[in-house]
């Protein structure tokens, strides 16, 4: 492992190079990802775009450690993923809420503060405080199938958020959702994002989403899984939703439309 | 859309007795009795023949043939009210201390029931919690697990009694064994089971957190598990009572439900037995609805019982 100089001043917070990842299975090996070279520095917003099975979940499971790449460097925060997800380096918010049934709201955001072993003084301090922060104050004691599914989600973004956690990475979190809320979960994050300086990898597969939230977008594209185009936003990080009808979004828009439409052209 | 007025449902005069589940459940139990009555009068019929030929009767009517096929002393099959009046002379109107009292020997079998019971859920549990976390123990365990209930239980039931006897152990312990034998392989298989029900997302959330193997556990895998914990011990305690009736057929033992069954088989005491069999069922419904008592109440508690 190199760790590559920083370029900038920006401290560099997940390092992969010539990453890649072969599933053996019955039907011969699956390239779910090949050649991957990304860079993500703190306090970025990236989001991985693609059509599925391109590896963008796997990239982040990866990184997560949560797979086990079979060649090239990967690091995070200086470290191995393994080290890092031991150190409690990251926050994971999943496709689905997977709250706990048999724990209200506030105990759902309170068992990785449990597992970590604070005190319950200082739990209820951050169950209070990261409730408040995805505006779910009130919900404590409802049980998880009391609430919608944006109100399930937005409960899973506090228990990610509770151990305060530098990272975060969301593998398609409003997947599930119906457009307005999914608009209304965009513009929260995004806030939670700019007033927290957190670096956020973000997977998913609508364009207006990824344009919208991230500061860079990368493009994958499937079969073996690999990095098409990244694309650097230049938008202001103070966004509105308004935004996307901005000749500027737009342009955003189409290269990334273009980088899946090319990705995708030589599957049939 | 019509708009025609409707006219208000014809209601058969028994709806209303069908509709709840009052009205099915005495429906079958009025069946069985019926056809528990009719077996009896077949079954008695040879024998009070023989009583009529040997005093000398003859053209005995049809309705004094059926009375007296139902009031024997030691009919083949005895007759539902004949099981009842003895349940009732030996529960309500004996004092429990006495030696024929069916709630002494009821409170025997009991005692042993739960303890086994108790044991075996306990060993199930245990056993589950290894077969899910150590592959050696899930291919070396498990076939065991599974081999231990094909072996039948009366041909297992007085070697462990013997042997323990030998050891000196005696008295309610071996019979309680008996029902650990049988009430722990569903709480084995349940709760294997339960133990690997959380989702592969659930799983990984646990992975994110690093969590240890007995925080997944606590946190995770039990409480998942609860539903399962309780279907199977609703099965294991019904097989802890059979276990325990069973335990006391070898033994020679003295009290107990099963000791009754036997005394009565001896004897030739089939309203006896079918008495003693009666409070068996009675008392296994009893133990079977208490857990399912447990059960709503602790998933209702959990949040898992909407």
């Amino acid at each position: 492992m190199q760790p590559q100089p920083a370029e900038e001043t920006v401290r560099s917070v997940i390092d992969i190079a010539k990453l890649s990842l072969t599933f053996e299975t019955n039907d011969g090996p699956v390239h779910a990802l090949a050649d991957i070279d990304l860079d993500i520095g703190e306090g970025e917003f990236v989001s991985f775009i693609g059509p599925s099975g391109c590896g963008k979940t796997t990239l982040l499971r990866v990184i997560a450690d949560l797979e086990k790449p079979t060649g090239g460097s990967i690091s995070v925060n200086g470290m191995t993923p393994d080290e890092a997800r031991l150190k409690r380096a990251y926050g994971y918010v999943f496709q689905a809420a997977a709250l706990y049934p048999w724990r209200t709201i506030a105990d759902n955001i309170a068992l990785p503060l449990e597992i970590m072993g604070m005190s319950r003084a200082e739990r209820s301090e951050r169950i209070a405080r990261n409730m408040e922060l995805v505006n779910l104050a009130g919900f404590e004691r409802k049980y998880p199938w009391q609430l919608s599914g944006g109100m399930q989600q937005r409960a899973s973004i506090a228990r990610a958020l509770s151990f305060d956690p530098d990272l975060l990475l969301m593998d398609e979190p409003f997947g599930a959702l119906d457009e307005i809320v999914r608009d209304h979960l965009n513009e929260q994050l995004l806030k939670l994002w700019d007033k927290t300086n957190k670096t956020v990898v973000f997977v998913t597969h609508s364009i207006p989403e990824a344009v919208f939230l991230s500061t860079r977008i990368v493009v994958l594209c499937p079969r073996p899984g690999r990095i098409y185009d990244v694309i650097e936003s230049d938008l202001p990080r103070d966004r509105t939703l308004d935004i996307r009808e901005s000749p500027e979004f737009l342009k955003i828009a189409h290269r990334v439309r273009e980088g899946l439409r090319a990705g995708h052209s030589y599957d049939d | 859309m019509t708009s025609e007025t409707l006219s208000p449902p014809v209601r058969s005069p028994f709806a209303g007795l069908m509709s709840g589940t009052a009205g099915p459940v005495l429906v079958v139990v009025a069946a069985l009795l019926a056809v528990w009555y009719l077996a009896a009068v077949m079954l008695n019929t040879p024998f009070q023949r023989d009583i009529y030929k040997r005093g000398g009767l003859e053209d005995v009517s049809l309705v004094q043939l059926m009375t007296d096929t139902l009031a024997q002393d030691r009919p083949v099959l005895p007759s539902p009210h004949q099981v009842a009046v003895e349940i009732w002379e030996t529960t309500a109107e004996k004092k429990i201390t006495s030696k024929r009292s069916l709630v002494y020997h009821s409170s025997i079998t009991l005692s042993s029931t739960l303890l086994g019971f108790l044991m075996g859920t306990t060993l199930g549990i245990l056993l589950a919690i290894g077969i899910v976390h150590s592959r050696v123990l899930d291919k070396s365990l498990m076939p065991w697990v599974i081999a231990s209930q094909t072996i039948p239980i009366l041909a297992i039931a007085p070697m462990i009694i013997v042997v323990l006897n030998a050891i000196g152990v005696s008295g309610l312990l071996p019979k309680a064994l008996i029902s650990t034998y049988l009430s722990f392989f569903p709480v084995t298989v349940g709760m294997v089971k339960g133990l690997r029900s959380p989702e592969i997302i659930q799983l990984d959330l646990m992975k994110t957190y690093s969590a240890s193997a007995s925080q997944t556990l606590w946190k995770l895998r039990l409480p998942s598990a609860a539903p399962y914990l309780f279907a199977s011990m609703k099965v294991g305690v019904a097989a802890s009572l059979v276990g325990a009736i069973v335990g006391e057929l070898p033994t020679g033992a003295v009290a107990g439900l099963g000791a009754r069954l036997l005394a009565g088989s001896y004897y030739g005491q089939t309203v006896q037995i079918w008495s003693a069999l009666i409070v068996a069922a009675i008392l296994a419904a009893g133990l079977v609805s208490l857990i399912g008592l447990g059960e709503r109440i602790v998933l209702k508690r959990m949040g898992m019982a909407r």
